[in-house]
């Protein structure tokens, strides 16, 4: 199951990069995270783990991931060591000065055949509202809280 | 009449010894890290689409080491408490954390669910429960039991243990931290009138089959379910599970603790707990 989410943000690019590439700072903005705690000394750059658990439905799901691609302030990605098998990434692209296009994907793969492709195709759409505000929150946090 | 009264009891004896002898060992190997990673979507499904389930607080249960949870029981033979915690557990810590559970010999015996095996669950005895513990297991039981998960759906917000203190003698001799987990909506998936515990002492099974009930329900398919051997349909009740608090028993109540004031604060915390998880419900079965 692969699910994107893509959101403007009013800030320079490298001011994003320092919350999506540092794993100490997801606990401020990713979305229903029950637990996103860096294991090991280092919290960034290729070869850092962060052990990820996010509340999809009724279980909080993840496992082991490792930063496999550190390409500042543009491409972060990472991928699965144990739990369930998935990748994500994460692409900056600034349009223009303090204007920047930040884009969220997560590709998983649950186990158990039909019962398993089933469960992917239910929580693809709760997994896309997650990403969804994750990207709001890290909006609030860079450009402040929308007026009301 | 004495001789008939001999020849009940005779057959009775040959029938509990059957019984036991049918039981499967406690063998912990039979647990199955990979078959339960296989089923885990299936289980997802039933839990977060019928049951709409919930489990808070997980990060409570100490991250490593052997733990002793506890949890009260509801739903009689078709307990969605058990499968939404298993489902949690396993998510949240991984497959790989070594997690059993105890269950009754008929739950074990009965056709279909030897597979349970391979999820970690064992017959409940205290010497199985010693082995998990010291294994640095993660150990779930419902000193409830059969009591308290066929108990009326008017005591549905009721943490019931008959008074069984076995968990806390338990947790005292292993040194493990106790963690009590609470659930709701369980009770709400069938109407459950009656134990019949009248009809388990008539009927003898107390002695034949460790059974002290009997249960009288309304549950679909059947309509009036006596027994639920055959489990039921459950309705989709919405099942909400707080993890509370680890309690060290030893620290808490010294070495040599009255069991009855332990016994009675704990399940006190479990009750309150209980209670707020009733006060957010506003309709049953709906959540």
């Amino acid at each position: 199951m692969r699910v994107a989410e893509s959101l403007r943000i009013a800030a320079p690019r490298a001011a994003i990069w320092e919350f999506v590439s540092d794993g100490k700072r997801y606990p401020d903005f990713f979305a229903d995270a029950d637990r996103w705690e860096v294991i090991g000394e280092q919290s960034s750059g290729c070869g850092a783990r962060w052990a990820i658990r996010l509340r999809v439905g009724s279980a909080s799901v993840g496992g082991l991931v490792e930063i496999t691609e550190c390409d500042e302030p543009g491409n972060l990605a990472f991928t699965s060591i144990t739990g369930v098998d998935m990748r994500g990434r994460w692409r900056l692209r600034e349009r223009q000065p303090g204007l920047t296009d930040v884009e969220v994907r997560l590709a998983y793969q649950s186990p158990g055949g039909i019962l398993g492709l089933l469960a992917d195709r239910v929580s693809g759409p709760l997994v896309g509202r997650i990403l969804k505000r994750s990207l709001r929150n890290l909006r609030d946090l860079l450009e402040g809280p929308p007026p009301r | 009449m004495s001789a008939l009264f001999e020849l009940g009891r005779n057959a009775g004896s040959w029938g509990a010894r059957r019984l036991k002898a049918r039981v499967p060992s406690a063998d912990m190997d039979e647990r199955d890290p990979d078959y339960i990673r296989d089923q885990l979507p299936g289980l997802w499904l039933l839990a977060s689409v019928y049951f709409r389930a919930r489990v808070r607080h997980l990060d409570r249960i100490p991250a490593e080491g052997p733990v002793l949870l506890v949890g009260n029981h509801s739903g009689g033979n078709m307990t969605p408490d058990t499968l939404v915690f298993t489902l949690a557990f396993s998510s949240y810590f991984g497959v790989e954390r070594r997690f059993f559970q105890l269950a009754h010999n008929l739950v074990l015996l009965a056709p279909g669910l030897g597979l349970l095996r391979k999820f970690g669950t064992i017959a409940a005895s205290p010497s199985n429960a010693h082995e998990v513990l010291s294994s640095a297991s993660v150990l779930l039981v419902y000193p409830g039991g059969d009591y308290e998960v066929h108990r009326p759906s008017s005591e549905r917000h009721k943490v019931d243990f008959a008074g069984r203190q076995g968990f806390l003698q338990l947790a005292l001799d292993e040194g493990v931290p106790l963690v009590p987990i609470v659930s709701i909506g369980g009770q709400e998936t069938a109407l459950f009138l009656s134990r019949g515990e009248w009809l388990a002492k008539f009927l003898r099974l107390d002695r034949l089959a460790r059974l002290k009930v009997l249960p009288i329900s309304l549950a679909l398919p059947w309509g009036i379910n006596v027994g639920d051997f055959l489990g039921h349909l459950p309705l989709p009740a919405k099942i909400t599970i707080d993890v509370l608090e680890p309690i060290d028993v030893r620290a808490e109540y010294g070495d040599d603790p009255t069991l009855d004031r332990a016994y009675t604060e704990v399940t006190g915390l479990m009750q309150e707990a209980l209670d707020a998880l009733a006060a957010e419900r506003r309709l049953p079965v709906i959540g």
